[in-house]
């Protein structure tokens, strides 16, 4: 069994990235035949319920790629990958960053896709449960790196807009086997909730760079 | 289909992490005081009523239901669970996600009655070992929307959503308490629950589509979660937040 630790896997990963979001690399599946068998098993003892579907078992080659690699693919095999990734990225036309007061809330909400949202709730990006952001919330979890301070130590940039966009909409694209969700690419966000929480992230007046 | 019984077993418990050592003390004194006016009592005395009482086609009480340790005998009985059982008994499904059935007060009672007893799990009949390995193999897989496993959030130590600290399931450490605690009365909601439905809550939190209640896949998530913290006794029915 290959045993490899997320700090080898962060400095290779994009010197932008706020990195550390790569599980700890161990392999539990020697082969797709063994994925299948996994594969076999959900489809047989879940069912849909609400908005979750069945549809949703249907792992992607990034899925495959990391269940199969222990979590950490080689180079080779994570860079074609990774550009499929960033070809879901679809970048609005003109400003891509918003309202920093409505991306708080955004950054707070933990609703959206789960069985038991109705089809009115708007979903969230959950951000507060894995990242510490504004100084004043001392409810954050530790599962992603801290992004206090985010926009004040990178600068509002046009290219730092465009990397925190595309960071939230597929943090995939950026490290294969991330941990974060790709809330754009998942249907989760819309591109305006996307664009309020760059704001939240590098706008000066948010509570995050204050 | 063979398979193996749980009755009902799941997660959510605490390892210690540097940060927010105030909330920590908070969090803590408000676990102190929801465990010393649980009414777990309550529960068990329901499934105690329930396990003797004569009912159904023939008239018969579960008095004389064997667990796994002979006809009758429930002391340390559901410490040895999951454990992989002949009959086909153990097919029908019981309960689910939003009302609680009878069955849960049933696995109160019994699982009282294993209180201090160490967590002993079947491990030597080969469905058992083959439940470990599925559920060590679901533990580990990423899926969904959201791609996420069982091991994304219990895998490494030290970690929180919010302020709620995660253990490590995959590890002696972090399952042990957690499967020494439940079935448990949950404060939140004000039900009494089990491991299961626990397990199945972790599951609509990663966005997958719900677990069919005593399936195959269940029972190998808590296989495997009861093997790897076996040894610590047991320690409920218990109070969660």
């Amino acid at each position: 069994m290959r045993m490899t630790t997320a700090l080898r896997v962060c400095a290779a990963a994009t010197a932008l990235a706020a990195c550390a979001d790569t599980p700890v690399a161990e392999r539990h599946f020697s082969s797709e035949s063994e994925l299948r068998e996994v594969q076999a098993v959900l489809k047989r003892d879940i069912h849909a319920r609400g908005s979750a579907t069945l549809a949703r078992l249907e792992p992607d080659a990034l899925q495959q790629a990391c269940n199969l690699n222990g979590n950490a693919p080689t180079e080779a095999l994570a860079k074609p990958l990774e550009a499929e990734q960033m070809a879901t990225i679809r970048y609005p036309a003109g400003s891509l960053t918003g309202d920093w007061k409505r991306g708080e809330k955004i950054a707070q909400s933990g609703r959206g896709l789960q069985w038991n949202d109705g089809p009115k709730d708007v979903a969230g990006g959950s951000c507060y449960n894995c990242h510490e952001l504004a100084p004043q919330e001392p409810s954050f979890g530790t599962l992603g790196p801290s992004l206090r301070g985010f926009g004040k130590v990178r600068g509002n940039t046009p290219e730092m807009q465009r990397y925190a966009y595309g960071r939230i909409y597929n943090s995939k694209a950026f490290n294969l086997c991330s941990q974060m969700p790709r809330l754009g690419q998942s249907g989760t966000l819309s591109e305006q909730q996307i664009k309020d929480l760059v704001a939240y992230l590098l706008d000066p007046e948010s509570p995050v760079n204050r | 289909m063979q398979r193996i019984a749980a009755l009902a077993l799941a997660a959510a418990a605490g390892a210690p992490c540097a940060l927010a050592q105030d909330a920590k003390t908070e969090i803590e004194k408000y676990q102190q005081m929801i465990a010393d006016s649980s009414p777990v009592e309550l529960f068990e005395l329901q499934g105690e009523t329930l396990w003797s009482k004569r009912q159904g086609p023939k008239d018969a009480s579960l008095e004389q239901c064997d667990l796994g340790l002979g006809a009758g005998v429930l002391k340390g009985a559901y410490a040895q669970l999951p454990r992989y059982f002949r009959d086909e008994a153990t097919k029908r499904v019981f309960g689910n996600e939003d009302r609680p059935s009878e069955m849960e007060y049933l696995s109160a009672y019994i699982a009282a009655q294993s209180r201090g007893a160490p967590m002993a799990p079947g491990t030597a009949h080969p469905k058992e070992a083959a439940a470990y390995e599925l559920g060590r193999k679901l533990f580990f897989y990423r899926a969904g929307p959201w791609d996420f496993s069982c091991a994304s959030c219990h895998g490494e130590p030290g970690k929180r959503i919010r302020m709620q600290e995660l253990p490590v399931l995959s590890s002696r450490a972090g399952a042990g308490p957690v499967v020494a605690t439940w079935p448990a009365y949950r404060v939140s909601n004000s039900q009494f629950k089990t491991m299961q439905w626990r397990i199945n809550d972790c599951y609509r939190q990663m966005r997958m589509p719900e677990p069919t209640y005593a399936s195959d896949l269940t029972i190998a998530l808590a296989t495997y979660l009861t093997v790897t913290g076996k040894g610590d006794p047991y320690r409920g029915p218990g109070t969660k937040r």
